[in-house]
């Protein structure tokens, strides 16, 4: 989130698509209703289904999965005709004005540089044109052709609301509803906030549907002020936190990344990641990697990291691949290629696509091991349990060893909330049985190598036995000394430069932020976002001041925030090029002639006159981008593409089926539907229902009582077409794999007339499994493609082809 | 700091609602002892308050774990209730349908107990001790290193990577477990290593 | 939003309400305190709700429930109905509004009104198995309850149910044990949305105005309070979208009120005094007429008769 969840309640206008807020997160929807009940905010559902969400709403407005990109298009195309637009925003604050190389084009829903052997793109076009002075150039004027603003306004030109209704299935009239209601939040002192979850991350073109929406806001005002932005609901309670302390294929704590193969030594690798301003007085902030990067390997290796070894840079491995994500690891599962695994609170066999070929990949492991506080079906992926898990425990050789943990109720430290809140918490409870803290395992592992390295050598012992552990109890690092190390200290005195005699920093000390850190090793900190969370004042993720002055939300005195404690990030886009607020009712940060101040943390250096330094510092040019350089596999602009499997071919690119730079492996894409298919004429879309929790609450008696037993979702059309009865089973089944459900026939569900056809949707919620409390069930994933967003991986689980017959249910 | 002064502020600027709706502004009549036959005896009295958050969604509702003993005093705990904590900024006290029934996920018939091994073709978990299960990971884990690590790449570049293991990281451990779990797991080299982020 | 209660106590802390504030005690004549206590009330607003049933699962909690694991029964309402361990229940209903041709997904929060007459208490045969206190709160005594289930034929909303284990008559009690010590029930303080709110009727009643004015400048032109005066009002309250037609929302009642013929039972009873007419003769024909002919055992008929004497049965 770039906001925070109780930030919500200074919305007007609530848009949730790509989501289910009421239902995945009812108590962050609790400032929705309040926006509502005390502003007069309006609430927009945009959904396949008619969810709680949209049981709530102002407005609802149906939609094909997979064709958000074509709406939020329409959307921006209607802004940009309609002059709903923030021009004194757009102009300053994005990149809006800045000039494209030439050889930058679009044609066929392609860009310039496609190879389509390789599903990728020579991307050098897709950047600025650069001046004499070196930096980008700009046309203020926005007459240039080639600034990003024509480009933008001739790339959207396409969808049309007749060509959105084609292709999305949402009638005109609603779709131009939605669009007037979000073209109201383009004056400085209306505000939209966009609330998305993995409706739209879960798709082959994940990362771009959110783009859209994030440049839809930034069109319209609205990201860095009060009530508005893009606010990712984070599913899981820490997952937040696991990605910022870079628990991935290929992160470093703190949004740093590996070296790749390509990058053969320190400086090489540096020489890429130390962002130049591109256009005068930006901060640039990435320019401080080094800083970051040396601290984090000060605290991996401690003294045995040194100026001389460059801080120990070549233990860290190198990657090459782009990432060694969990569809490319099940991938070399089933090659073979891969003999130990371990699931830590992660119950894959469930949670990823294509079961069948899940179960194939886990036989050829040589260990499994399992760290989890509950039975998962991973765990027991060998056990027969009839049709639910038709497998024969003799033939898997696996073994797996499963490792009683503890649960939240009985450890002790922080998690990272969606709006990055870290917070922490205190145990409660004494652990069942001989179940273990995670932090236990994970010593018990590293000494026992660390000894056998030592006694036995081997392959590169020097990372395991330098490995810095400087724990008082080595077998059980404490969660304070561990989130001391993640906050960062000084490892030796620094002297003030201009006056020996003074201590900048004292050895020993905790750090009071990041700004202090440096590239020379005499700070460490595992991750530079969170420090500032644990210094010498103490645990200020512990912190329980609730108090708000004014009621704005912001909450400054409770728990953390990274970074440096901020609630809104980009908030010095909340006041106009010269620092007065955009809308005095709802004030944030503003320039009082000498210093940013106002509610909340600046994201700008303090002194940062208003008309130089450019609110969005991460980003070299110091602007928002609307044109997004090279930094999306797709291209800088969205382009609408179908989901690998769809009920129709792409309105935009006939010749392009799904994403065109999309991995999918060989033997995937022969499990793939072909489009407009008839053997699977239905669109199917995977969701969770409020009741429960993932695979977790199927384990909770309770929640097994609120939705006991697994079913599908239909319209009372197509169940009239197949003679389904309501309550009844049904057989639903994809190119991969087959269920039986229970049904439910609804008029919550109705069919979407795209390019003049009906197409029917079919609902399967996905919380069963064969374990747990609840009635045995099949898990959607029987049915999901193996093929994930081209950027980051997620699987496409929200949009793909079945077909659904009456049935009498499974045999036992 | 003061707590209590921080509640009663809190509660002080809590809404834009009505004005004097708690109940202790309801004026009951007198605070006789005598208690109905009908209600129950309050069940968190002489209980122990523990702050905690909600281990599902990221909304990270903050709880309050009532509990029958005090880990903090050296004493064995057990968990009779839990309930939202009304201090709490952005959930005010209430909880959703899985928070609202954390008692019974604490407490699930399917909790693990002991360490446990199901061994090649077998249809059944054993028990094990910690340290047997233990041994035997590590030792699976360094002889597959050393088989299977990658120094130097065919161009000779110093790759030092490990790519045959994997570790599939959690979504509900600790911020400190997942810098204990990087630590552990960076340091062998291993790249095939991810979280829940996208499921 | 209204402002919570706050955090529960655990040092203990004296009831604010108890046998001293009984208004009526089921099949027994008792003199009401002079002073009443100020009257609360739960106010659930369906405009608000999320159906998420947060409310379900803190009712199980706190009140230690056992509710049976069921099946899917073609609806998201679950248990398809109250029973003995779902003191309270959403009920789902796919309304298409025929002014709109819009569908309007009503979810309503089921369970007992605490009406202000209570059906219930009035049909109760078993001395003090049904009380009611001064603040409006119905609840029932189960070591006074002989299962007989005339309170549920009493009932205009269809809320009490007999357990088939203990045979006694099992609904909400409006976490009695909770507001006794400054709390809200468990459900409204769980409630995500706070469409359950707990205060004083007064303030729910205010509140609820609000909310009706809200919703009426969003176009719900009958949207309304539901405090039916048939029963003299009840102490769990609705903001209804629709107050014109409360009947769409699962069959809410349109004028719910006590049968008549529970009415003319009390009034037998009133002048003529169970000791006095003898037991078997009125609750026979008080059986026959609304409880049907096998709801309840000789047994309980039995035990029944000898409570209305003052024994132990």
């Amino acid at each position: 989130m770039t906001n925070s969840w109780t930030d919500i309640r200074n919305t007007d206008l609530v848009v949730i698509m790509g989501g289910n807020a009421a239902e995945a997160h009812p108590c962050g929807f609790k400032w929705v209703v309040e926006a509502k009940a005390n502003r007069g905010a309006k609430l927009v559902v945009v959904d396949p289904r008619f969810t709680r969400s949209a049981a709530v709403a102002d407005y609802y407005a149906p939609i094909r999965q997979g064709s958000d990109i074509a709406f939020l298009s329409g959307v921006i195309n209607y802004c940009i005709q309609n002059n709903k637009v923030q021009w004194d925003y757009v102009k300053a604050f994005t990149n809006a004005t800045y000039i494209v190389k030439e050889g930058f084009a679009y044609k066929d829903g392609l860009f310039t540089g496609y190879d389509e052997e390789k599903r990728d793109y020579n991307r050098s076009t897709w950047d600025y044109q650069i001046g004499p002075d070196g930096y980008a150039m700009v046309d203020e004027t926005l007459q240039d052709p080639r600034c990003v603003w024509n480009l933008l306004k001739e790339h959207v030109s396409q969808y049309t609301p007749e060509l959105v209704e084609r292709i999305t299935g949402t009638p005109k009239d609603k779709f131009l509803k939605v669009a007037a209601m979000i073209g109201e939040c383009s004056t400085p002192t209306k505000t939209m906030t966009s609330m998305y979850a993995l409706g739209w991350t879960q798709h082959s073109k994940g990362s771009q549907n959110i783009r859209t929406m994030a440049m839809l806001q930034l069109i319209l005002g609205n990201i860095g002020v009060r009530g508005g932005g893009m606010n990712a609901l984070r599913g899981h309670s820490n997952i937040q936190g696991l990605t910022d302390i870079g628990l991935m294929s290929n992160m470093i704590p703190g949004y740093l990344t590996l070296a790749t193969d390509k990058e053969p030594d320190f400086n090489t690798y540096m020489s890429t990641r130390g962002f130049k301003p591109l256009r005068p007085n930006q901060m640039s902030y990435w320019q401080n990697y080094k800083k970051f990067m040396v601290s984090f390997l000060k605290s991996m290796w401690g003294p045995a990291a040194t100026a001389e070894n460059n801080f120990a840079f070549d233990w860290l491995p190198k990657m090459d691949v782009p990432a060694y994500d969990i569809l490319r690891a099940f991938e070399l599962m089933k090659q073979g290629k891969m003999n130990l695994y371990f699931c830590q609170g992660f119950n894959p066999l469930q949670a990823f696509p294509n079961r069948g070929k899940l179960t194939e990949a886990l036989s050829k492991l040589k260990l499994l091991v399992i760290m989890d506080p509950l039975q998962t079906e991973t765990a027991r992926f060998w056990e027969n349990h009839g049709v639910y898990n038709n497998v024969d425990p003799a033939k898997i050789q696996t073994e797996v060893i499963q490792l009683p943990t503890t649960c939240f109720a009985e450890d002790e430290g922080s998690l990272v909330n969606s709006g990055r809140w870290l917070q922490w918490h205190w145990p409660a409870g004494s652990p069942p049985g001989e179940s273990r803290t995670d932090a236990w395992i994970m010593s018990q592992i590293h000494l026992r190598l660390k000894e056998m390295y030592k006694k036995e050598g081997g392959a590169l012992p020097d990372p395991i036995v330098n490995l810095y552990w400087p724990y008082k109890d080595p077998s059980e690092p404490t969660p304070e000394e561990l989130t001391r190390e993640l906050n960062g200290y000084v490892v030796s005195d620094v002297l003030d430069p201009n006056d020996p005699t003074k201590k900048l920093l004292t050895a020993s000390k905790q750090v009071p932020n990041f700004g202090v850190l440096r590239d020379d090793g005499s700070t460490a900190a595992g991750c530079w976002i969170y420090s500032g969370s644990f210094t010498e004042d103490g645990n200020m993720m512990a912190r329980r001041d609730n108090s708000d002055p004014d009621d704005t939300g912001a909450y400054l005195k409770w728990s953390f925030a990274w970074p440096a404690n901020r609630r809104i990030i980009y908030n010095r886009a909340s006041a106009d090029i010269n620092g007065k607020p955009w809308d005095d009712t709802r004030k944030l940060l503003w320039w009082d002639g000498a210093k940013w101040t106002g509610y909340d943390v600046p994201d700008i250096a303090p002194t940062a006159k208003p008309q130089d330094v450019g609110p969005f510092i991460m980003n070299p040019e110091g602007v928002s981008r609307l044109f997004a350089r090279g930094m999306m596999r797709e291209g800088p602009f969205p382009v609408h593409y179908e989901p690998f499997e769809s009920p129709m071919v792409n309105l935009v690119a006939p010749k392009i089926r799904g994403n065109p730079v999309a991995r999918v492996f060989k033997d995937d894409f022969a499990q793939f539907a072909e489009p407009a298919s008839k053997e699977f004429p239905y669109a199917a879309t995977s969701y969770r229902l409020t009741e429960h929790f993932h695979y977790w609450t199927k384990n909770n008696h309770v929640n097994a009582v609120l939705q006991p037993e697994f079913f599908v979702e239909i319209s009372e059309e197509l169940a009239k077409e197949k003679s389904i009865t309501n309550g009844g089973w049904v057989r639903v089944w994809s190119k991969r794999g087959s269920v039986f459900a229970k049904v439910y026939v609804t008029k919550r569900i109705r069919p979407l007339i795209c390019d003049g056809k009906p197409v029917h949707v079919v609902g399967i919620p996905i919380h069963w499994g064969f374990v747990g409390a609840a009635k045995k069930g099949f898990p959607a994933n029987v049915l999901t493609p193996f093929v994930g967003d081209a950027n980051i991986e997620t699987p496409e689980f929200k949009a793909f082809l079945v077909n659904i017959e009456p049935s009498t249910g499974p045999v036992a | 700091m003061n707590m209590e002064l921080s509640r009663r502020q809190f509660l002080g600027t809590a809404g834009a609602g009505l004005a004097g709706t708690t109940l202790g502004a309801l004026g009951f009549g007198g605070v006789e002892e005598a208690h109905a036959a009908a209600i129950r005896p309050f069940k968190l009295f002489n209980t122990t308050e523990t702050r905690n958050t909600c281990t599902y969604c990221s909304v990270a509702c903050g709880i309050i774990i009532y509990s029958k003993g005090d880990l903090k005093k050296g004493e064995k705990a057990d968990i009779t209730h839990i309930e939202g904590d009304v201090d709490h900024p952005t959930n005010r006290g209430t909880l959703c349908p899985k928070g609202a029934a954390l008692l019974d996920i604490v407490k699930s018939e399917t909790r693990l107990q002991h360490p446990m091994i199901r061994r090649a073709g077998s249809d059944k978990f054993e028990r094990v001790s910690w340290d047997e299960a233990l041994n035997k990971i590590a030792r699976a884990m360094k002889d597959d290193r050393d088989k299977n690590f990658i120094a130097k790449n065919a161009d000779g570049v110093t790759v030092n990577r490990w790519n045959t293991t994997g570790f599939l990281a959690a979504s509900a451990t600790t911020n400190e477990t997942a810098w204990a779990t990087y630590k552990a797991v960076r340091s062998l080299g291993m790249v095939v290593f991810d979280n829940q982020a996208r499921v | 939003m209204l402002k919570p209660a706050p955090n529960p106590p655990v040092a203990p802390v004296p009831a604010k309400f108890g046998d001293q504030d009984l208004l009526r005690k089921s099949a027994s004549t008792i003199k009401p305190p002079a002073e009443r206590q100020t009257e609360v009330a739960k106010l659930i607003d369906v405009s608000k709700c999320i159906g998420c049933k947060a409310c379900q699962a803190a009712c199980l909690e706190w009140n230690n429930l056992h509710e049976e694991i069921g099946t899917f029964n073609g609806s998201y309402t679950n248990p398809p109905d109250l029973t003995p361990a779902s003191f309270t229940l959403m009920r789902f209903t796919e309304w298409v509004n025929p002014e709109t041709d819009n569908l309007e997904w009503l979810i309503r929060k089921d369970g007992c009104m605490h009406c202000e007459d209570p059906g219930c208490l009035k049909a109760c045969p078993a001395p003090g198995a049904i009380v009611q206190y001064t603040n409006g709160i119905v609840d029932f005594v189960h070591d006074n309850c002989i299962g007989c289930g005339y309170c549920v034929r009493g009932c205009p909303f269809n809320i009490p149910r007999i357990s088939k284990v203990d045979n006694k008559a099992y609904k909400c009690t409006l976490c009695s044990d909770r507001v006794a010590v400054g709390q809200w029930p468990a459900c409204a303080k769980a409630c995500p949305t706070q469409a359950i709110a707990f205060g004083t009727k007064e303030d729910m009643k205010k509140h609820a105005a609000e909310r009706v004015t809200d919703l009426k400048s969003r176009g719900y032109k009958n949207a309304g309070l539901y405090d039916p005066p048939g029963v003299s009002g009840t102490h769990v309250m609705y903001v209804l979208q629709h107050a014109d037609k409360p009947s769409i929302y699962a069959g809410l009642p349109d004028n719910p009120r006590i049968s008549p013929i529970v009415e003319a039972w009390k009034g037998v009873t009133k002048y003529v005094g169970m000791g006095v007419m003898g037991f078997a003769a009125v609750a026979g024909v008080f059986h026959y007429l609304i409880a049907g002919a096998n709801k309840v055992t000789p047994e309980d008929e039995a035990s029944a008769e000898k409570l209305t004497r003052g024994e132990k049965p």
